[in-house]
């Protein structure tokens, strides 16, 4: 006997959502709570240091920061555009922008890491300072997420692609609930750039 | 999101919404040039940061348009990250009580243990 998932491409009667959105909405919660966490360390790490160092002492550089968050503003903005190509039954469309989205988080990947190797090969670990202890715990989960929602997202436009011939709906709800995970980690690094690299 | 939206309107709110991401991205940068007060710097860098996050939220995540259940579920985790958040930071500012640690504290030598 199969028991099929209910509400995965209509809405339940009750919460007006389905059930993939209102649990993709209540996982990022618990990521507010995680990522916040994390903040409010360096907060107090940082009130609590009145010799607090900026970035550009560790050789943070401002500029590959900056490519970096248009590079992810860029793909927060093809995920959008994919999902909506996919409620105009645009393929091609779909799978053009969800190409570039995932190409975005390994150029984002790609340039942290080396930025990762430029801190080690000067001999910068977390171990030397409680800033570059919370600045590789912070960019490295938030690094995480990034390979998390790019595999994701090479899932839903290659092995998982035949889904909307079968499902339409429900592989759109999966392209839109991908889409929101995408954007929270977009959101994160939005806040991480100017508290990481510019205070 | 509702089933029947309006998707021409919504690609170019979203085309509106990188527009004005990409330049706050660059205002941002610009302002950590500007030699401001620290605390100033600080307030313009995060007033900025949560002013394109909010674009962020409420067009790329579409929670302008979602039901009443989502905005219950992320105010009540925003909630709680601001009670995290401040608790330790309330801490941090409270000298109240400081004065009674100083003075209970064991002298060095003492022989309490006589």
């Amino acid at each position: 006997m199969s028991m099929a998932i209910p509400y995965t491409d209509q809405p339940r009667p009750d919460t007006g959502l389905t059930n993939v959105k209102i649990g993709m909405w209540l996982f990022l919660a618990s990521e507010v709570m995680l990522f916040g966490g994390l903040f409010a360390s360096y907060i107090i790490l940082r009130v609590s240091d009145p010799n607090w160092p900026a970035g550009a002492e560790f050789g943070l550089s401002v500029p590959i920061a900056f490519v970096n968050t248009l590079v992810l503003i860029a793909s927060s903005f093809t995920m959008v555009m994919a999902w909506t190509s996919l409620l105009r039954d645009n393929v091609s469309r779909f799978k053009l922008y969800q190409t570039i989205t995932v190409v975005c988080g390994l150029i984002f990947l790609v340039i942290k890491a080396f930025e990762y190797n430029s801190k080690f090969s000067h001999g910068h670990f977390p171990s030397e300072h409680n800033f570059l202890a919370i600045y590789f715990t912070l960019t490295g989960l938030h690094g995480l997420h990034v390979l998390g929602g790019a595999l994701y997202n090479a899932y839903l436009l290659g092995p998982n692609f035949g889904m909307f011939k079968t499902h339409r709906q429900q592989f759109i709800n999966r392209v839109e609930c991908s889409g929101l995970f995408w954007h929270f980690v977009d959101l994160v690094w939005i806040f991480l750039f100017p508290v990481l690299y510019l205070l | 999101m509702a089933q029947n939206i309006d998707v021409d309107a919504w690609e170019r709110k979203f085309k509106v919404v990188l527009f004005v991401l990409v330049i706050g991205t660059f205002v941002t940068v610009a302002a950590s040039y500007i030699h401001l007060p620290p605390a100033l710097g600080i307030a313009l860098a995060l007033v900025i940061a949560i002013a394109k996050g909010s674009f962020v939220v409420l067009f790329f995540m579409h929670l302008i348009d979602e039901k009443q259940l989502v905005y219950w579920v992320m105010a009540i985790a925003v909630l709680f990250f601001f009670f995290m958040l401040f608790i330790p930071l309330f801490t941090e500012g409270n000298t109240f009580g400081d004065s009674m640690i100083v003075t209970s504290a064991p002298e060095s030598g003492g022989d309490d243990h006589h």
